[in-house]
């Protein structure tokens, strides 16, 4: 029987009119691997900053016992020392600074005022072998990928003695082969004796790597699963993360008849818009038809969102070529406002980035892409919008206050139904939705999926770029493999299977190497 | 159901007023509090107390602050950009020191000078926005190019001294009064009401919001981020312009130094509003207050004959701490 390195007693934590944590329960053993599963919004995150001290003990009650002592953390500094450390979902690293610099970033090397560069980068460099990385500390962290920052992060937390390593959403904005890389080297520090907590919403990748799994719902503990004695399964970790069953995890369409083609692409190049030589849309010809939700699949970098932006408008890339047809008509689009007026509308994958302002009201996100619908002349009719958000809450369901509320306050799941409503309203023929469901819980998955049946039952056509292959194969007519910038194949639904897919892209890196 | 609904629609459209007004002064509270208090003061300090009430001091504290806020207009929604224009100050130089030329050396009517005066304006504040949409360059550096671009102008156009004129009617735009009212409260009143209206009721107000909040989700949205730019810093430029012909009426002269430091001022008045300088937030009822609570303490100051050396030192003061006060009631309301 494995020692007890933390337990969390009976924790309770409220702010003003919520409770955010209810009496929760955690036992992680030592050399574990514990998963943290639940629902966005059911308290994970909080009950992290509870134990690494954001949340400073006083402000919470219950008890949190560490290698056998009670602690009482004021500030993550303290919980550091003791060898506990979080990485948050959104990376913490500063992009004009060397790797090197990032990772002893407030535990500089050196002494007390002068800085030891080679000490630095020589420790750097340790690390980063240890995590699997070749390049040097010296190497700025822009210049790498976003998978590769993530184990910057890792070695950034092993340069400061963890013990218990805690990861928020690791692999949310990883590829899958990055994912999977992530994965083997928790389990190989596991090997090694570390303990670590993640929390995840890939139910595959908790079960692959987890010896534990605890459920939280609306800020309790539901249950523990242990691997050795429970026999744990997705259903049932689904079952508890959203209090009911989920016999199936993608809604049926009722009856869609499929019509004619709407929207048809032939031809189609795009070139990178820094590096002009770079083709990174190659040749490329699909259709969607009204009525149909097509699939486009692939690793990331397979060149999909930029197919897709560059069909929305030009909004990537330059030397674009090729013939845009909609409804049989050849168009030629040369900015957004263009493509929204011939019924285009692009759903981003960056509902941060470039899909929502955080800082305005839900309302004014809502009727953003097709303002001229709410005013006449030039004048915001502001009852209207106000209706029309409302409407557009109602109808997906999202959980707010009012339509008053600011974006940024929403949890993913919900910004995603505004970042839906404001397209929506825009009332295109042709949804391209790329990565709809990237970091949202189940339950809000599923929602998501109802709103795309009742879009095709409305004859519109839905094109949903996704990397989760069981969301492609459980919701789309018909499948696109796209690999390397190129369409490697065309799958319809009874045909298409994880694997299929999976070994087309890999025939065609290796035709390509 | 649809009849609950219309009836829903319409209550809320009669309280949306009041709501607007509670509203105002939640926001502004901290500020609105600041200009009350130092009214107060100024009303019954021995030193004041006979000077400051007084009709006449009032117009005039208003009559100042007038140019001061036609251009946190513009500023305000450049701020809102996430810009900032400095060229303003020389805007007011150049364009005054032309509409006096248009009338001392070509013998032009008051009228086009006047439109000519506001043409420099406009066309300076196109240049801007023509060169802070087309490139990436920050609008601090294109528009400190033409500040001293423009104050230069003005130098070489007037040889470095004012351009005087001597017509009665020229006093009108600046000077002048109708009715009781100064003239350029009257036109500040109609350019708080046009800036108001655009930036609450237009597309091209919403626009503006969402360029500063997110610049990216804008363009994705089919909004024009380069027009909106243009459009913005265009209408600073006017209202710079409108600022050059008020000042140089009242000084019966066009002058190359007028304006000098004037876009700081109305940066000031903007900031002290409540607009935040990352961009995306901020209000024009806000704007009024902040060129208000400057304008009051510049007057009271005078009144209360402070040493101009020292009024500088207690108008930083006293911004620093407008705006502290506003940093302390976000923080708690994010609590």
């Amino acid at each position: 029987m494995a020692k007890v390195l933390l337990e969390m007693k009976n924790i309770t934590k409220t702010f003003p009119g919520v409770k955010a944590l209810d009496n929760v329960n955690l036992k992680v053993e030592e050399g574990e691997i514990h998963a943290l599963v639940g629902e966005n919004g059911a308290g994970k995150s909080t009950l992290m900053n509870v134990l690494s001290g954001i949340y400073p003990y006083g402000t919470y009650e219950g008890d949190i016992i560490y290698d056998g002592e009670i602690c009482k953390f004021d500030k993550i500094k303290d919980s550091e020392e003791k060898g506990i450390v979080i990485i948050h979902q959104e990376l913490a690293l500063i992009p004009y600074m060397t790797i090197g610099e990032n990772m002893f970033l407030g535990n500089e090397r050196g002494h007390k005022y002068a800085l030891d560069w080679n000490e630095t980068y020589g420790k750097a460099d340790e690390l980063l072998r240890t995590v699997g990385l070749k390049e040097s500390s010296r190497t700025l962290i822009k210049d790498i990928g976003t998978g590769k920052q993530q184990l910057v992060e890792i070695a950034k937390a092993l340069a400061k003695k963890v013990r218990l390593l805690i990861l928020d959403e690791p692999t949310s904005s990883l590829n899958e082969t990055d994912s999977q890389a992530l994965l083997d080297l928790m389990l190989q520090f596991k090997k090694e004796g570390m303990t670590s907590i993640i929390i995840s919403h890939k139910l595959n990748e908790v079960s692959y790597v987890a010896d534990k799994i605890t459920v939280i719902r609306d800020g309790s503990t539901i249950e523990t699963m242990d691997k050795k004695t429970d026999e744990i399964t997705e259903d049932r970790i689904i079952k508890g993360m959203v209090g009911r069953d989920l016999t199936d995890r993608f809604p049926k369409r009722k009856d869609v008849k499929i019509g004619d083609v709407l929207m048809e692409v032939k031809d189609w190049n795009v070139y990178h818009p820094l590096y002009t030589e770079r083709k990174v849309v190659d040749n490329v010809s699909m259709n969607v038809r009204r009525g149909e939700v097509v699939g486009i699949s692939g690793l990331m970098g397979a060149g999909r969102t930029e197919l897709a932006m560059s069909i929305f408008g030009k909004s990537y890339g330059t030397n674009i070529s090729g013939q845009l047809f909609i409804n049989g008509k050849e168009v030629h689009l040369h900015n957004v406002k263009e493509a929204i007026d011939n019924k285009l509308a692009y759903v981003t994958e960056d509902r941060k980035g470039n899909g929502l302002i955080l800082s305005n009201p839900i309302k004014i996100n809502t009727t953003m892409a097709n303002l001229a619908a709410v005013s006449s002349h030039t004048v915001i009719d502001k009852d209207k919008e106000y209706a029309v958000a409302v409407e557009y809450k109602e109808k997906l369901k999202t959980k707010c206050p009012t339509v008053e509320q600011n974006v940024g306050n929403l949890s993913g799941g919900n910004q995603q139904k505004v970042l839906l409503a404001k397209w929506m309203f825009a009332d295109p023929d042709v949804l391209i939705l790329d990565e709809p469901t990237r970091g949202i819980d189940v339950g809000a998955k599923y929602e998501i999926y109802c709103i795309i049946n009742q879009l095709v039952a409305e004859g519109k056509s839905v094109i949903m770029i996704s990397s989760e292959l069981p969301e492609v194969l459980g919701m789309c007519d018909r499948i696109y493999v796209m690999n390397e910038g190129r369409m490697v194949g065309e799958l319809d639904r009874e045909e298409a299977s994880q694997e299929v897919i999976m070994s087309h892209i890999l025939k065609s890196s290796n035709k390509g190497a | 159901m649809a009849q609950e609904k219309a009836v829903e629609k319409k209550s809320a459209a009669g309280s949306r007023y009041t709501k607007a007004a509670k509203l105002y002064f939640k926001e502004n509270l901290g500020i609105i509090l600041a200009l009350l208090v130092l009214c107060v003061f100024l009303a019954v300090n021995p030193l004041t107390n006979t000077s400051f009430l007084t009709q006449k001091n009032v117009f005039n504290v208003l009559r100042q602050i007038s140019t001061n806020l036609y251009l946190a207009c513009g500023m305000t929604m450049v701020i809102i950009l996430g810009g900032i224009d400095l060229s303003v100050g020389s805007i007011i130089a150049l364009s005054g020191c032309v509409a006096a030329g248009c009338v001392s050396r070509y013998n032009l009517p008051l009228g086009v000078a006047l439109i000519c005066g506001v043409l420099i304006g406009l066309i300076v504040g196109m240049f801007n926005g023509w060169v802070i949409a087309k490139t990436t360059i920050p609008p601090f550096i294109v528009t400190l190019a033409t500040m001293n671009i423009a104050k230069g102008l003005a130098y070489v156009y007037t040889g470095g001294s004012p351009v005087r004129v001597v017509t009665k009617e020229w006093q009108f735009v600046g000077a002048g009064y109708i009715g009781p009212v100064p003239t350029p409260v009257v036109i500040l009143v109609i350019v708080l009401i046009v800036t108001a209206i655009i930036m609450n009721k237009t597309k091209l107000g919403r626009h503006m919001y969402a360029v500063g909040g997110n610049a990216q989700a804008a363009e994705f949205s089919g909004i024009s981020v380069a027009k909106v730019k243009f459009l913005v810093h265009t209408y600073s430029g006017i209202m710079a312009g409108l600022a050059g012909i008020v000042l140089a009426s009242r000084m019966y002269s066009g002058q190359p130094t007028a304006g000098d430091g004037a876009e700081m001022d109305a940066i000031a008045a903007v900031v002290v509003g409540g607009t935040s300088m990352a961009g995306g937030s901020g209000k024009i009822g806000g704007t009024i207050i902040g060129g208000l609570i400057i304008g009051v303490l510049n007057n009271g100051l005078n009144l209360m004959n402070v040493n101009s050396f020292w009024q500088y030192v207690v108008k930083g003061c006293v911004i620093l701490l407008a705006v502290y006060v506003d940093y302390v009631r976000n923080k708690k309301s994010k609590l």
